[in-house]
């Protein structure tokens, strides 16, 4: 397309379909313990 | 759901449902934006009027049109919502608790102005925990974890590092029970520095997974509000000691991490700081505390922080072309391989999944609730016995909070911080509505700079 850049994302519709494994980090495990940040968190189950 | 943005220059859209992010030019920015709303005819004629006919030619039109079409077919453009039924029924699942606080110290060696501990002490008396509670804590863990493999334990305070020793143990304990149970287990620790000398740090960079040291920036800004117990600034005693951490993580797996207040609202200095001295993992976060305290931060206040936020992402990009970037924690986002939806709508997890361990081995929903008796859900012995509270917490979701329905950064926040809720409306469903603007601002900015990249 010449008008619309489309980033690489994940399509969040797909990852209904085996996500919910529970495995991933507790955001507040990560640095902030004040705020919920849940978008940088990796996904274990690729 | 679309959401739409300029900064820094680039057009920004944003499908909210399927997380899709499109870079665009103005004018299809312009036809996006009234594309729910209006004929084609009549967002032809509109652009027509708005952009010179030398700049937009009939095909162009038709290109236009035909490339937000091409997104709709490919579901990344203008999808519809279709979690709520199924995320409302993962919360019904059986819960499985999968990462402690493990409050090892509630005594500390510094006195900061801003500390929600107490300067450590949560409402209680100083005390350390043993190493029978913190066995037992882990047993708890173990054993309340179901198939989970991955369990995370973050030694916390106060300072933890004033029970080194128990930390020692318990973290040998971890390591001798985690074969034969079938886990894995991911310590982490926060601490202020004052502590950390090179036992500890080769003891942290075999154990320990990420390593929090805590430090707010300039030296004026930390001395003020994170001093010594004797009054004098603890910036100079804390400063060569987490260098020398950071450096022998090799500048990986751990973070600088500050708070900034109403005092230094142009806390991106702070920031640009801690890069300048070398670090490169930094999270700088804006304090929460009582409206009526001088250093909290207030609305009137949101305006300088946005700014800081903008000049910040600025300078990120400018250090990036010179080779000398670093990452900043809220503006970090992993839109290929981030969390599922599952993960990003059912909160944080606190009060279910992850608990706070108290020195006497009680459990409270995280650790911003220690201390809050309401709160108390039970204890490693006993385990959790107020299922009330604890199913109070697992209601938390994207869904449960009205506000969250139109908000394009639900899918980044998972509804925000139970605890910041609480404390300013006194229910853990609703809504701290100054972190949210912050909140927003952040995401806007991270998705700038994977723009740029």
């Amino acid at each position: 397309m010449k008008r619309i850049r489309t980033l690489t994302t994940k399509n969040l519709k797909q990852t209904m379909k085996k996500g919910g494994c529970g495995e991933c980090q507790t955001s507040c495990q990560s640095a902030c313990k004040t705020s919920c940040t849940v978008a940088n968190q990796s996904c274990e189950n690729k | 759901m679309v959401y739409q943005y300029i900064q820094n220059g680039y057009h920004i859209v944003l499908d909210v449902n399927s997380g899709s992010v499109h870079v665009v030019d103005k004018v299809v920015y312009d036809v996006i934006s009234d594309y729910k709303e209006h004929s084609r005819e009549d967002i032809a004629e509109a652009i027509r009027n708005k952009y010179p006919a030398e700049q937009l030619a009939d095909a162009d039109i038709n290109e236009i049109f035909s490339e937000i079409e091409q997104c709709i077919g490919q579901g990344t453009l203008f999808t519809e919502d279709t979690y709520k039924k199924q995320i409302t029924d993962y919360k019904k699942r059986d819960t499985y608790v999968k990462a402690l606080c493990l409050h090892v110290a509630h005594d500390c060696n510094l006195a900061c102005c801003y500390c929600f501990a107490g300067e450590g002490e949560y409402k209680g008396e100083r005390s350390l925990m043993s190493y029978e509670v913190g066995k037992k804590a882990l047993d708890f863990l173990v054993e309340n974890s179901g198939n989970r493999i991955n369990l995370e334990v973050d030694f916390f305070g106060g300072e933890p590092l004033m029970n080194f020793d128990t930390i020692k143990k318990l973290v040998a304990y971890g390591r001798s029970i985690e074969k034969e149970k079938r886990k894995n287990f991911r310590f982490t620790l926060t601490t202020n520095g004052v502590l950390l000398n090179k036992e500890v740090i080769d003891f942290l960079n075999k154990e320990m997974d990420n390593v929090v040291l805590s430090i707010d920036g300039r030296k004026e800004i930390n001395d003020t509000m994170r001093p010594c117990k004797n009054g004098k600034g603890s910036y100079d005693l804390i400063l060569s000691k987490i260098k020398e951490t950071a450096d022998s993580r090799k500048q990986q797996k751990y973070y600088v991490r500050g708070t900034f207040t109403h005092h230094n609202l142009d806390f991106d200095k702070d920031v640009l700081h801690l890069a300048d001295e070398g670090f490169k993992q930094i999270s700088v976060e804006p304090v929460v505390a009582d409206p009526k305290e001088d250093y909290a931060i207030l609305r009137e206040d949101l305006p300088e922080i946005i700014k800081g936020y903008e000049r910040l992402a600025d300078e990120l990009i400018k250090r990036k072309k010179e080779g000398n970037d670093f990452q900043f924690f809220h503006f970090m986002i992993d839109l290929e391989g981030g969390p599922c939806v599952y993960k990003r709508l059912s909160g944080c997890g606190s009060g279910t999944e992850y608990l706070a361990v108290t020195p006497q081995g009680d459990l409270y929903p995280c650790h911003q609730f220690v201390g809050q008796e309401e709160f108390l859900l039970g204890n490693v012995e006993n385990g959790i016995t107020n299922s009330k509270i604890r199913d109070m917490f697992k209601n938390c979701s994207v869904y449960a909070k009205e506000e969250c329905a139109d908000c394009f950064a639900k899918f980044y926040c998972s509804g925000g911080c139970a605890a910041n809720a609480y404390y300013s409306h006194g229910d853990i469903h609703a809504v701290y509505e100054l972190g949210c603007e912050l909140q927003k601002k952040r995401v806007e900015c991270a998705i700038m700079l994977k723009a740029a990249d």
